[in-house]
C-alpha cells in the first residue's frame, strides 16, 4: 500500500485538523523494508496525514517541483520518513531538497512559504543507540549527524524538532520492538495533528521518542 | 431423416428448457440434463430404444472432457499427483470393491457375481463430478483435486477391469448363453460384429498386452512427434474449420484406436491431452473442442435420464432404491475414511465423500460387457444399470447438500487457504511480434507468468526456439481468450499488428471483463485515441520512446551534457503527454485528423509553447522548463 496512487487532495487536504502533516517517504526498495514500510502504512491510515512515496512517484528522480511546492504549502508539518543512509537521507530526499526548496520559495527574501512550519526526520538506523555518541563507533550523536537538516530547516524558517528514531532496526522485528515503535509513531503524528505536543520542550531533546509521553498533553 | 430431425429436436428442446431452469434453481446443469432426459424418456415416451445407441455416441463427450482435462495437466503436474493418484485412487477402488462385494455376498450372490458387481460399482462418474466441480469452481480446491486423482485412477483401472471381468463368468450363465447363441443367429451376428471391430479379440494374453502397449506407444509417439507438425501444417492454411476438423479427427481417432484394443477411450485421449499440454496449440485445441464436449456431455446426461427403465424401476422400486442408497452409503464410508487418512480439511472431506459416492458411466459399459461375457444375467444387469443411473441422478442432489450445508462454513473453517488465493492470474500478451517480444521478455525476467498468443504459427515457432512459452491462435477470438484464462487474468497486453482488431479486442475485453486491465500498443495518435476511447487503461505510441531516445543521443553527439539532455528529453516528454491529453478532448472519431480544424489549431499552439519553453530555457539562467537544480541569484544570500 505504500505506493498508493496520488490522491487528488494531496495538494489541498481539508482543513479539519489543527495541523495537516506531510510525510515524505523514501525507501528505495520498499518490498525489503522491515520497519519503514509499516510506518508508512500506519501514516496512510492516520487521518490528517498525507503520505508521499517519493521513489514510487518519481522512479526516474524527475521531481515535479510545482507539485511538491504545492504540497508543502498545503501542510503545516513536514516529515522525512527514511532509513539512515551514510548519516543522511536516501538520495531521492536529497534530490527533493535540491529541487523543491527553491530560492524565492523556501529561502531568500521572498522565500517565506515554509515559515513557521514544523519539520523533523523519522529515521531508522542499523547500529545500536550506544554507537551513536562521541565515544561510540559512529563518533557522533544522531542529532549532531542531522545538523545539515536542522540548518536547512532554520534557513527555511521552519521549527526543527529532533529525530524520531529507531536504532538496531534490523533486529527490531524479531525482538518485538516494532509494534511499540509503530504505536509511538501514530501517537506522535496524532499529537502533532491535534496540537497536543509540547513543541518548545521537544525542541531541546536529543530524540523525540525518548520522552514521548511527557511531551503530549491529554485533552 | 424426419425421424432423426425429430429426435434431435426433442433432445435439444428438452435441454434448452430444463437446463436453464435447473441452473436458476441452483441445481446445476447436470441435474437439469438428467431431468430433461427423464421427461422425454420415461415420462413422455418421446424417445425410446435408440437412447442406448445415442448414449454410446454421446460418450465421446466424456472422452473429449478427459482430453481437455489432459490439456490442463502437463506431465510434470501429473507426476506430482502420483501419490494421491495411486494411493487414494488405488485404495478407493480396492476398498469399495471389497465392501460392495461383501454386501452382495451377504445378500446371497455367488462370489463371482459379488466381486464383479463390487468392481463395477467401485467406479464413479467422471462426467458428472468433473462437470459439476468445474461449474461450481471447486475443481482447484483440495477436495476437487483429490476427486480428480481418484477419477483418473478409475479410468486407468478400467484396463485391468476389462481383462479381469471375463474370468468371473459364471458357469451356468455360460451354458445358457451358449445355448442362446446356437439358437439365435442374430445374437451371434452381433457378437461376431463386436469381434470384428477388435484388434485383440482371440489373442493370447501376452500378445494382447503387446498390442495394448503398442497402441499407447503409438499415442505417445504420435503426440510428441507427429501432432505438432500436422497442426502447424493445418494452421498455416488459415482455415479454421479444417483446424477444428483436425482436432476432432485426433480425438475420434485416438478413441477408436483405444476401443480397438479394449482400452478406455477416455484414457487414450487423456494421455494425448497431457502430451499436448505443453504445445503451442493448447488453447486453440481447448477452444475448438470445448463446444463439442459441452453438447455431447449434455446429450450423455440426457440419455442417462431417458434410459431409466420405468417398468423395472416401479416394479421393484424398493429394491432399486435400497441398492442405490446402499451403494452410495458404502462408497461414502470408504471415501470419508480415505479423506481422513489423507488429511483433507473438513469441507474438502465432505466434497470428496459426497461427490464420488455414485456409480459411474463406465458402469453401463462394464455391465453390458459383463452381460456379454456371461458374468451377469440379463435381468440382473438391467436392474443394476438402473442402480447406476439412479445413483448418478442422486449425485447432483448430494452436491446441493454440500452447497447448502458444508460450503457456507468453508470461509470460516479455513480463513487462509493461501495457495488458492495467492495464485495470481496470468498476464496475457496478444501478439508476439517485435513489440510483444520485448514486453514479454521483461515480464518473464521479472518473474511474471505470461500467456502469449499469436496467429502466426511461424512466429510461435521462433519463440519456442528461444524457450518462450506461447500459443497459436487468434487473440481476438473470445473463446481463445477464454481458454487462455482471461477471466482470471490481471492484465491483457494488446500488441497485435492489425490496428482495427486491436481496438475491437480492447473494446470487447473492457466490456466483458472490466476488471482486467488492458495495456495497448498504439501505432499513432489517432490509434492511441481510438484505443483510449475503447477503454484501454494504458496506450503508448510504439515509436515515441525510441524516437525520443534517438533525439537525445543526437543532442549528446552535438556535445550537450548528458544530464542536461536527459532533462530536456524529460521536459519534452511531459509537454508532449500533456498535449496528447488536451487534444483528446477535441478529438472525434473523424478518420482524418487533418480535417479537424480545432485539433489542428490546438496542436499548432502546443508546438509553439514547446518552442517557447525550450527557447526560454536556453536564454534564461532561471529555467522553468527542465526545473532541475537552479542556482540562486548571485548576492541573494543574507
Amino acid at each position: 500500500m505504500t505506493s498508493e496512487p496520488r490522491r487528488a487532495t494531496d495538494t489541498d487536504p481539508p482543513r479539519t485538523w489543527e495541523r495537516r502533516i506531510l510525510v515524505l517517504y523514501a525507501h528505495p526498495s520498499p518490498d525489503r523494508s522491515e520497519v519503514n514500510r509499516h510506518l508508512a502504512d500506519a501514516a496512510i491510515r492516520t487521518q490528517g496525514v498525507t503520505l508521499v512515496d517519493l521513489y514510487g512517484e518519481y522512479p526516474d528522480y524527475g521531481i515535479d517541483v510545482d507539485r511538491e511546492q504545492a504540497r508543502l504549502r498545503a501542510h503545516e508539518v513536514i516529515v522525512f520518513l527514511h532509513p539512515l543512509y551514510w548519516y543522511s537521507t536516501p538520495a531521492i530526499l536529497k534530490e527533493w531538497q535540491d529541487l523543491a526548496l527553491e530560492h524565492g520559495f523556501a529561502y531568500g527574501t521572498e522565500g517565506t512559504a515554509l515559515h513557521g512550519k514544523i519539520f523533523f526526520s523519522a529515521l531508522t538506523a542499523g547500529g545500536p543507540e550506544l554507537a551513536y555518541r562521541a565515544e561510540g563507533f559512529h563518533h557522533f550523536g544522531i542529532r549532531e549527524l542531522l545538523n545539515p537538516l536542522e540548518q536547512t530547516a532554520h534557513l527555511c524558517g521552519m521549527v526543527y524538532l529532533p529525530p524520531f528514531a529507531l536504532f538496531s532496526a534490523r533486529t527490531a522485528l524479531e525482538e518485538g520492538r516494532l509494534e511499540t515503535h509503530i504505536a509511538d509513531w501514530v501517537t506522535l503524528l496524532k499529537a502533532l495533528r491535534d496540537d497536543r505536543l509540547d513543541i518548545s520542550h521537544a525542541q531541546k531533546l536529543r530524540m523525540l521518542n525518548a520522552e514521548l509521553p511527557s511531551l503530549i498533553r491529554e485533552d | 431423416m424426419d425421424g432423426m430431425l425429430f429426435q434431435l429436436f426433442v433432445y435439444l428442446c428438452a435441454a434448452v428448457v430444463a437446463v436453464p431452469i435447473a441452473k436458476r434453481l441452483g441445481l446445476g446443469s447436470v441435474l437439469g440434463y438428467l431431468i430433461a432426459g427423464i421427461i422425454i424418456g420415461p415420462a413422455l415416451g418421446l424417445v425410446g430404444d435408440e437412447t442406448s445407441e445415442i448414449r454410446h455416441f454421446a460418450e465421446l463427450g466424456v472422452v473429449m472432457m478427459l482430453f481437455l482435462i489432459g490439456l490442463e495437466l502437463d506431465p510434470s503436474t501429473l507426476w506430482q499427483m502420483r501419490a494421491r493418484l495411486l494411493g487414494m485412487g488405488g485404495l478407493q477402488v480396492a476398498l469399495s470393491a471389497l465392501l460392495i462385494a461383501a454386501a452382495a455376498l451377504i445378500l446371497g450372490a455367488d462370489w463371482r457375481l459379488a466381486l464383479a458387481v463390487g468392481l463395477i460399482f467401485s467406479l464413479s462418474s467422471t462426467a458428472i463430478v468433473m462437470q459439476t466441480l468445474s461449474e461450481k469452481g471447486l475443481a482447484g480446491t483440495q477436495g476437487g483435486r483429490s476427486s480428480f486423482s481418484v477419477l483418473l485412477f478409475q479410468d486407468i483401472a478400467l484396463v485391468p477391469l476389462l481383462a479381469v471381468l471375463p474370468l468371473l463368468a459364471s458357469p451356468e450363465l455360460m451354458l445358457i448363453n451358449a445355448d442362446a447363441l446356437a439358437h439365435a443367429p442374430t445374437a451371434a451376428n452381433a457378437v461376431a460384429q463386436v469381434e470384428e471391430m477388435s484388434l485383440v479379440a482371440g489373442l493370447p494374453g501376452w500378445a494382447h498386452g503387446l498390442v495394448v502397449l503398442g497402441a499407447i506407444a503409438a499415442i505417445l509417439f504420435g503426440g510428441y512427434f507427429l501432432s505438432r507438425p500436422l497442426l502447424r501444417f493445418v494452421a498455416e492454411s488459415r482455415l479454421r474449420e479444417i483446424f477444428t476438423a483436425t482436432v476432432l479427427l485426433l480425438v475420434v481417432g485416438i478413441a477408436l484406436l483405444m476401443t480397438l484394443v479394449d482400452l478406455s477411450p477416455a484414457l487414450g485421449t487423456f494421455i494425448a491431452g497431457v502430451i499436448l499440454a505443453n504445445s503451442e496449440f493448447r488453447h486453440e485445441l481447448e477452444s475448438d473442442i470445448e463446444p463439442f464436449k459441452g453438447i455431447l456431455l449434455g446429450l450423455f446426461f440426457i440419455t442417462v435420464g431417458a434410459g431409466i427403465d420405468v417398468e423395472i424401476l416401479f416394479g421393484d422400486f424398493a429394491t432399486v432404491l435400497g441398492l442405490t442408497l446402499g451403494v452410495i452409503l458404502l462408497k461414502g464410508c470408504v471415501l470419508f475414511g480415505l479423506a481422513r487418512l489423507f488429511r483433507l480439511k473438513t469441507p474438502d472431506r465432505w466434497l470428496f465423500t459426497l461427490g464420488l459416492a455414485q456409480a459411474g458411466e463406465f458402469g453401463f459399459v462394464l455391465l453390458n460387457f459383463s452381460m456379454a461375457n456371461s458374468v451377469i444375467a440379463t435381468e440382473d444387469a438391467k436392474l443394476l444399470s438402473l442402480v447406476v443411473a439412479l445413483s448418478m441422478l442422486l449425485t447432483p442432489a448430494l452436491f446441493v447438500i454440500y452447497d447448502k450445508l458444508i460450503q457456507p462454513h468453508r470461509s470460516r473453517m479455513e480463513p487462509a487457504e493461501a495457495d488458492e488465493i495467492d495464485e495470481q492470474g496470468p498476464v496475457i500478451i496478444a501478439g508476439i511480434g517485435r513489440f510483444g517480444q520485448i514486453v514479454n521478455r521483461l515480464l518473464i525476467a521479472s518473474g511474471v507468468r505470461t500467456v502469449v498468443l499469436d496467429h502466426e504459427a511461424a512466429q510461435i515457432e521462433t519463440q519456442h526456439r528461444f524457450g518462450i512459452k506461447s500459443f497459436f491462435g487468434d487473440a481476438t477470438r473470445p473463446d481463445l481468450l477464454h481458454a487462455a484464462g482471461i477471466e482470471d487474468a490481471q492484465l491483457l497486453i494488446v500488441a497485435i499488428d492489425d490496428r482495427d482488431r486491436a481496438v475491437q479486442l480492447v473494446e470487447y475485453v473492457k466490456r466483458r471483463y472490466p476488471s482486467v486491465k488492458v495495456l495497448a500498443r498504439a501505432f499513432d495518435m489517432n490509434h492511441l485515441y481510438l484505443l483510449r476511447k475503447a477503454g484501454a487503461d494504458v496506450a503508448l505510441r510504439e515509436v515515441f520512446d525510441a524516437s525520443l531516445r534517438l533525439g537525445a543521443e543526437a543532442l549528446k553527439e552535438l556535445g550537450m551534457h548528458p544530464f542536461k539532455v536527459e532533462k530536456m528529453a524529460r521536459a519534452f516528454r511531459r509537454h508532449d503527454e500533456a498535449g496528447l491529453d488536451q487534444l483528446y478532448e477535441l478529438w472525434d472519431e473523424h478518420p482524418d485528423v487533418s480535417r479537424n480544424r480545432a485539433i489542428m489549431a490546438r496542436a499548432r499552439e502546443h508546438r509553439e509553447t514547446l518552442a517557447q519553453l525550450m527557447e526560454t530555457d536556453r536564454l534564461q539562467l532561471h529555467d522553468r522548463t527542465e526545473r532541475g537544480w537552479t542556482p540562486p541569484p548571485t548576492g541573494a544570500q543574507e
